[in-house]
C-alpha cells in the first residue's frame, strides 16, 4: 500500500502546480525507494525508461524546417488564404480540421497532423486569420482561446480516429494483452469496428463545441 | 535493415547544436545551464542504449533537476519581423506550403511503401520503426526542398529557428519521456497491482451497472494518474474486466475492452500527467495557460465518456 505514495506526490504535486519535471523525478525516486530498488537500480530505471521512450521526442526533429518556413512567412500565408475565404469561421475551420483529422487517424495515418506540423504553422493562424477577418480585432483571450480549441481538436481528432485503424497500438495492446493472458483469439478488425461508435459520438460531441466557438469568440469581443 | 537509430542521432545532434547556439549567446538570460540542457538531452538521445543505463539515468536526472527547478529559461533568438514575413508571405505565395506538406506526403510513402520491402526475404525497415523512419527522412526531405525553394542565404538559419521553437517549448520537452519512465518505475514498484486489489475490494460483483462504471471510472482514473490507458488497460481489466464482466457476467470480451480503452482515453484528455498531448502543444503554441488545452478538452471528455459508459452496458451484452 506504501508505493502508492508516489502516486500521491504527483496529484499534490500537480495540484499545487509544482513545476511537473521536478514533481515527477522525485515521485519516481520515491516509489522506486519504497519498493525497495537501490539508488544503482534507480539510475538503471531512468536511463532505460529514457532509452525507451526516445521516439516521443522525435516529434520535435520537424522544427528546423518549420521553423525556417515560419521564417519566410508560413503563418501569414495560411492567414491570408484564410482572409479570402468569407464564410469560413475559425469554428468551423477547426471542425473540418477535426474531420480530417479522425478520418486521416481511422487510416492509420496520425502523422499527418501534430502540433508541430500542422497546428502550429498552419491551422491556428488560419483560425486567427479567420477571426480577424470576422471581427477585425482580437484580444488575447481570443487569441488564447483559439490555441486551446486549436490544441484540443488535433489531440481529440486523433484519440479517437486512430482507434479505429487495426494496426495502432492500442488495438494491438487490447488483443495482445486478451490473448496472452486469458488465452483468446481476439480479432483485432472486432476491436477495431467497436471503436466506430465512440468516435462518431466524438466527432458530434466536439464537433457541436466547435460549432458554438463563434459564439463565444463573438463574446469575448464585445 | 533500416531502424530508427539513426534518426535519434540526427535528433539528438539539432539539440546538442541548439545546446551549443545558447552557449555561444551572450544574451542569454540563463546561459550555461541552459546550454548544458540541451547539449545533455542531445548527447542522450545519442547515446540511447550505446552507454551504460546507470550513466545515462544520471544524465536523465541532471537535466530534469536543471528544468525542475528552474535553472533553465528561454533565449531571445532574433528572426524576422511581422511585416518582413507578411512582404515574404506575399512574394512566395503557396510555395511556401510545399516543404510543410513534404512532411506527410514522404511519411506516408516510405511507412506504407518502405514496410513492404524485402530484400532477400527480410524487411527492408525494422518492423515497428516504419512511421518512425518515416518522418525521419520526410523531416530531411523537407528541409532539402525548402532550402531549395527559399534559398536561405545561410542555409544554417534553419537550426538557429529550430533553436526558437526548441526554446519556446523549453523544459516540457523532456516530459513526455519523464513521464513514460514515472510509468515503468511504478509498474516496477508494483503500484498498479495494488490498484487492482484494490479496485476487486471495491466492486460489487451482482449489478452489472456498477461494474460497468467501476470499469470505466477506473481506466479513466487511473489512465488520469499514469498519464496512459495503456498503462491502465492491463491493470483494470485483470481486476474487473476479465474476471467479472466477462466471466461472472458473460460479456462479449472484443466490445467490452475497446469501449474501456476509450473510456481510458477520455482520461488522457483530461490529465497533464499526458504531456506529450496536452502540455507541449500550448507550450510549442505559446500559450499564456499551460493548462488551456486541458481547460477545453474536459467538456468534451466527460460527454464521451458518458457515451461510453453508455454502449458498455448495451453493446457488450446483447
Amino acid at each position: 500500500m506504501i508505493v502508492l505514495l508516489g502516486v500521491a506526490l504527483v496529484v499534490v504535486g500537480f495540484a499545487l502546480r509544482i513545476n511537473p519535471l521536478l514533481v515527477v523525478t522525485v515521485a519516481g525516486i520515491v516509489s522506486a525507494l519504497l519498493a525497495g530498488l537501490t539508488p544503482l537500480h534507480i539510475l538503471e530505471g531512468f536511463g532505460s525508461g529514457f532509452a525507451a521512450s526516445r521516439s516521443v521526442t522525435l516529434a520535435f526533429f520537424v522544427l528546423p524546417i518549420i521553423g525556417l518556413l515560419e521564417r519566410y512567412g508560413l503563418q501569414q500565408r495560411a492567414k491570408q488564404l484564410v482572409s479570402r475565404a468569407a464564410g469560413l469561421t475559425a469554428g468551423r475551420l477547426l471542425l473540418a480540421y477535426l474531420f480530417f483529422r479522425q478520418l486521416l487517424a481511422a487510416f492509420g495515418l496520425t502523422s499527418i497532423g501534430g502540433t508541430p506540423q500542422m497546428v502550429r504553422p498552419v491551422i491556428y493562424p488560419m483560425a486567427e486569420g479567420a477571426a480577424l477577418r470576422a471581427y477585425g480585432a482580437v484580444n488575447d483571450d481570443v487569441t488564447e482561446t483559439i490555441k486551446a480549441n486549436a490544441a484540443a481538436a488535433d489531440t481529440i481528432g486523433a484519440f479517437f480516429g486512430e482507434d479505429c485503424f487495426v494496426a495502432i497500438g492500442s488495438v494491438l495492446l487490447i488483443a495482445g494483452y486478451v490473448d496472452a493472458s486469458y488465452h483468446l483469439k481476439l480479432d483485432a478488425l472486432q476491436i477495431a469496428i467497436w471503436a466506430i461508435p465512440t468516435a462518431v459520438a466524438a466527432f458530434l460531441i466536439h464537433g457541436f463545441r466547435l460549432l458554438r466557438l463563434d459564439g463565444r469568440l463573438a463574446r469575448m469581443i464585445d | 535493415m533500416i531502424g530508427a537509430d539513426w534518426i535519434y542521432w540526427l535528433c539528438g545532434g539539432f539539440f546538442f547544436i541548439a545546446g551549443v547556439l545558447i552557449a555561444y549567446d551572450r544574451t542569454h538570460p540563463k546561459r550555461w545551464p541552459t546550454a548544458a540542457f540541451w547539449c545533455l538531452f542531445g548527447a542522450s538521445l545519442c547515446a540511447g542504449t550505446l552507454v551504460p543505463a546507470w550513466l545515462l539515468g544520471a544524465a536523465v536526472i541532471i537535466m530534469a533537476l536543471l528544468g525542475g527547478v528552474g535553472l533553465t529559461s528561454r533565449g531571445n533568438v532574433r528572426t524576422t519581423s511581422d511585416a518582413e514575413r507578411e512582404a515574404s508571405a506575399t512574394r512566395l505565395r503557396n510555395l511556401l506550403f510545399v516543404p510543410a506538406l513534404t512532411i506527410p506526403a514522404v511519411t506516408v510513402i516510405v511507412a506504407v511503401g518502405g514496410g513492404r520491402i524485402s530484400i532477400g526475404g527480410r524487411a527492408f525497415l525494422v518492423p515497428g520503426s516504419q512511421t518512425l523512419v518515416g518522418l525521419g527522412v520526410a523531416t530531411i526531405a523537407a528541409l532539402g526542398v525548402g532550402w531549395l525553394l527559399l534559398r536561405p542565404k545561410n542555409p544554417a538559419i534553419a537550426f538557429v529557428e529550430g533553436r526558437r521553437l526548441l526554446e519556446a517549448i523549453g523544459w516540457a520537452t523532456l516530459l513526455p519521456q519523464m513521464l513514460a519512465t514515472l510509468g515503468l518505475l511504478f509498474t516496477q514498484a508494483g503500484v498498479g497491482t495494488q490498484v487492482g486489489a484494490i479496485m476487486q475490494h471495491i466492486v460489487p460483483e451482482h449489478s452489472r451497472f456498477l461494474a460497468v462504471l467501476a470499469y470505466a471510472v477506473g481506466m479513466a482514473l487511473f489512465t488520469i494518474i499514469m498519464g496512459n490507458a495503456f498503462a491502465a488497460f492491463p491493470i483494470m481489466t485483470a481486476a474487473v474486466g476479465w474476471p467479472i464482466l466477462v466471466q461472472q457476467m458473460g460479456a462479449n470480451p472484443a466490445p467490452m475492452f475497446a469501449i474501456g480503452m476509450l473510456a481510458g482515453f477520455c482520461g488522457t484528455l483530461c490529465t497533464p500527467m499526458a504531456a506529450n498531448f496536452n502540455l507541449v502543444p500550448p507550450a510549442l503554441l505559446e500559450m499564456k495557460d499551460k493548462y488551456g488545452q486541458i481547460k477545453t478538452q474536459i467538456p468534451t471528455a466527460i460527454a464521451i465518456f458518458a457515451v461510453n459508459v453508455c454502449l458498455m452496458l448495451i453493446v457488450p451484452f446483447r
